[in-house]
């Protein structure tokens, strides 16, 4: 079967931009979750967020183009030049049909589309301008990527809440198994406006009070992230034949469903999708040297993912660095796989910010504090999304392609 | 070898009439559901027609919360699953849940929700800091279009893998062709598939006023969608919801469950050209159907019906002309080919899954539905659209594609069960 590698990455994250800020932010535990910014959120209980402060696309996308985007998509759009230099592949010199997109999205483009329900309802119809149509609606990312770079080759978007960015990633893999040779995938997401925040606080899912602490005895939900990532995956003769190192290798994945919204009774969808993962890998459980966690901080929900991983992979070191991030929905996943990918191709672990040993409510060697140096072989990294998904992603390292 | 993909339970909530019964004799007479918006008042909108549902959600079987819990296209989802199921004869079959799967479409989720709740938290659409404290319950499910599949796995047990796809008008083929790699991968033995949308709401009606997608036809909604015809001015916004249950042939066989057909193949590719535009060549559409029929290990020559997106304006139907011309030859003028989007509008994200139920079942009834409303014919658009009135063939092979917003261009082969195992 066509190994599937990583040959380069794009991230857009409250802690940096571009893969060598973000990565030495992730190493030293550096969190971006600060009080809100994008509005005045004093009559919100939630108040905080991973927000990507400074972000300014002038010089990194058309001007033509950002007037008709949301910031989701122009997050998604800037972590595709950055993923694509990294690659460097210049899809000019390629065949357009070789290359294809898939994103996952959750939300869309929120701020836009409440500035255009607004002068719809405030002003008229006739007050809604001609670009709605194409920036709210989820498909918007993978229609925008797949123009600025000429890619027409398979062009999806999936929609699993938190668990897309996982998902897409994979979804990227079959499609290069089916014949397209290089795919750009992941996820990104702009969940910080009054009305996308309005909509998010009756999961019950958010911190009010204390931050997101995932595994922590005081864990009191998550909080909301922005940004995401961006990675260029192609099969390996063709990285081998341009010269392109890999970062890692997609090496298995499996989904499956919880059946519902309460996480306490997820450990079964969870176990099942990490057996599934390692089997289609070929990796020994014994053979996973650090868990990327979903890490909800939800007292359930977590105690949940470690009975998962105590049933599957046993003890090993476990990591959450979106603790520093806020969760970003469908870009969380991409976050992480950008990331395990970085560990891999490093042998380093980051640390889980903002949460300390003495915290833990678990039996569970959750990294804290500083970076941990070890030779990594596999990554497993866990998802889940709101209604029940459940995603498990096998990473390895370039090193451990035989298995 | 790779598994082959049997369809073996269909459901559809159409406009003109809620099941596969009503929908497929609405088909056949060549009768058309578009009429004047009744779903909010349209006054001051451009366009002001719609292919709307009367649809009863007690009256179809779910319960007085679920009408509260979630957006108008999870219901006509729900309905349509069931309906689907249950011709499956799944209810009873006791699949494995965690081989059982679940893809669905759907190009705008709950908008329609969305756009009615913040008219409550933000004083009738005045404020930008909208008030927090007046958020409905349910308003978390309606801002992700994940609940789609979420609610459909949940109403049916599965347990496998669960995803909403999310490609504008090409979902209702994309979620299908996706489901169906499941199973041809042997992740999946049995998946639940299929697409819904409400999109008929002030915004959606708005934002497609505002780039004059629609059709201003407003005194003659019955007229309005004209797919091919000379005197087409744009489509007209639909809704509805279509499943089908899609299962590995060997584990249909054995449980006994009747075929309809299978899905022979599926292909999709990005025209990178435009987010609404189309180009007048057709490339990558020519280009998914051939890798679709490949994909099916079927010759252009041998498809016997297209089923076309047809969507009504000008560019798409010049444009998905030349596609089709493009991939099938000289094969393409023998070829039937119309758009059931004359008679129930374009329904965005679900309609691709009702233009795959009107296959199926035009395959297995040997009749091919009409294209509606075509009375001048455009010298860009010369090929067979079957025109008025439903024609009786039979087929073995159909293709059944569709065009998006995004660049989306996708590919459906469906074939007779058996067809590959003959040639």
């Amino acid at each position: 079967m066509t190994g599937v590698v990583v040959t380069g990455l794009g991230v857009v994250a409250p802690t940096g931009s571009g893969a060598d800020q973000f990565w030495a932010a992730t190493l030293a535990g550096d969190s971006g979750v600060r009080p809100i910014s994008r509005f005045d959120p004093a009559g919100y209980p939630v108040r905080e967020a991973g927000e990507v402060r400074e972000f300014d696309p002038t010089g990194l996308i058309d001007p033509r183009v950002v007037v008709q985007t949301d910031l989701w998509t122009q997050f998604a759009l800037v972590a595709t030049r950055q993923a694509l230099d990294a690659a460097g592949l210049d899809p000019a010199a390629h065949d357009p049909f070789d290359i294809g997109v898939t994103t996952s999205a959750s939300s869309g483009g929120n701020a836009f589309g409440q500035r255009e329900i607004q002068a719809l309802w405030a002003q008229g119809p006739r007050f809604v301008g001609p670009y709605q149509s194409i920036a709210w609606f989820y498909a918007a990312s993978t229609g925008q990527i797949s123009i600025a770079h000429n890619l027409r080759g398979p062009c999806a978007v999936l929609s699993t809440e938190s668990a897309g960015g996982l998902d897409a990633v994979a979804h990227a893999r079959t499609a290069i198994r089916g014949g397209c040779r290089v795919q750009v995938c992941g996820g990104t997401e702009a969940p910080v406006s009054p009305y996308a925040l309005t909509c998010q606080l009756p999961s019950g899912l958010l911190a009010e009070t204390g931050g997101y602490r995932p595994f922590a005895r005081d864990a009191g939900g998550y909080l909301p992230g922005e940004g995401g990532a961006v990675l260029v995956l192609e099969d390996d003769e063709h990285a081998a034949r341009r010269g392109a190192p890999a970062l890692a290798r997609v090496a298995g994945h499996a989904a499956t469903f919880a059946g519902g919204d309460d996480w306490a009774l997820s450990t079964e969808a969870l176990t099942a999708a990490i057996r599934l993962a390692l089997a289609d890998a070929g990796v020994p459980a014994r053979e996973v040297d650090v868990v990327f966690a979903d890490a909800m901080g939800v007292p359930g929900a977590d105690a949940a993912e470690v009975a998962a991983l105590a049933a599957t992979v046993g003890a090993v070191p476990v990591t959450a660095p979106k603790a520093g991030l806020g969760r970003a929905y469908s870009g969380t996943g991409a976050l992480d796989v950008a990331t395990a990918a970085l560990a891999l191709a490093t042998g380093r672990i980051p640390p889980t910010p903002g949460v300390t040993g003495a915290d833990l409510d678990h039996d569970l060697d959750l990294v804290t504090g500083r970076a941990r140096d070890v030779p990594l072989r596999h990554a497993l990294l866990l998802a889940r999304g709101f209604g029940g998904f459940t995603s498990a992603l096998v990473l390895s390292s370039p090193a451990h392609t035989d298995n | 070898m790779s598994r082959r993909v049997a369809v073996t339970g269909i459901g559809a909530v159409a406009p003109g009439g809620i099941g596969v019964k009503a929908f497929w004799e609405l088909l056949t007479l060549g009768r058309t559901a578009t009429r004047g918006i009744t779903l909010f008042d349209p006054t001051g909108f451009r366009s002001r027609i719609a292919a709307e549902c009367d649809f009863d959600p007690i009256a179809e079987g779910l319960r007085e919360q679920d009408t509260h819990r979630v957006d108008r296209h999870v219901q006509l989802g729900l309905v349509a699953t069931r309906e689907a199921v249950e011709d499956a004869g799944l209810d009873t079959a006791g699949a494995d849940p965690w081989r059982t799967a679940v893809s669905m479409g759907t190009a705008v989720g709950s908008t329609t929700l969305l756009e009615d709740e913040y008219v409550v938290v933000s004083g009738g659409g005045r404020d930008w800091l909208v008030d927090p404290a007046l958020a409905h319950p349910h308003l978390y499910p309606a801002l992700v279009p994940s609940t789609l599949a979420a609610e459909v796995a949940t109403a049916c047990g599965a347990r496998g893998a669960v995803m909403t796809v999310s490609t504008g008008c090409t979902s209702g083929l994309d979620a299908v062709g996706h489901g169906a790699a499941l199973i041809e991968d042997g992740r999946a033995d049995v998946v639940v598939t299929g697409a819904a949308e409400a999109p008929i709401s002030p915004i959606t009606v708005a934002c497609f006023d505002a780039i004059k997608a629609t059709s201003t036809r407003n005194d003659e909604p019955e007229r309005a969608s004209r797919p091919f015809d000379a005197t087409r001015d744009g489509f007209v916004l639909g809704e509805g919801a279509a499943v089908l249950v899609l299962e590995e042939l060997e584990h249909a066989r054995r449980r006994g469950a009747t075929v309809y057909c299978e899905i022979g193949g599926f292909a999709t590719f990005g025209n990178a050209y435009h987010m609404t535009g189309l180009t007048t060549e057709g490339v990558e559409m020519a280009r998914a159907i051939t890798a679709a029929l490949d994909h099916a290990h079927a010759n252009p020559d041998e498809v016997g019906y297209v089923n076309a997106h047809g969507s009504s304006t000008k560019q798409n139907d010049r444009h998905e002309t030349a596609a089709v011309k493009r991939s099938l030859g000289g094969h393409a003028r023998a070829t039937p080919m119309s758009s059931i989007k004359s008679m129930i509008g374009h329904s965005l994200g679900a309609i691709g899954s009702l233009e795959l139920v009107a296959c199926v079942l035009a395959m297995d009834r040997g009749v091919l539905p009409p294209t509606a409303n075509y009375t001048h014919p455009d010298p860009d658009c010369d090929l067979d659209y079957v025109p008025n009135q439903a024609r009786e063939t039979a087929t073995d092979l159909v293709l059944s594609v569709g065009s998006g917003f995004g660049g989306f261009q996708s590919a459906v082969v469906l074939d007779a069960a058996g067809r590959r195992g003959r040639s």
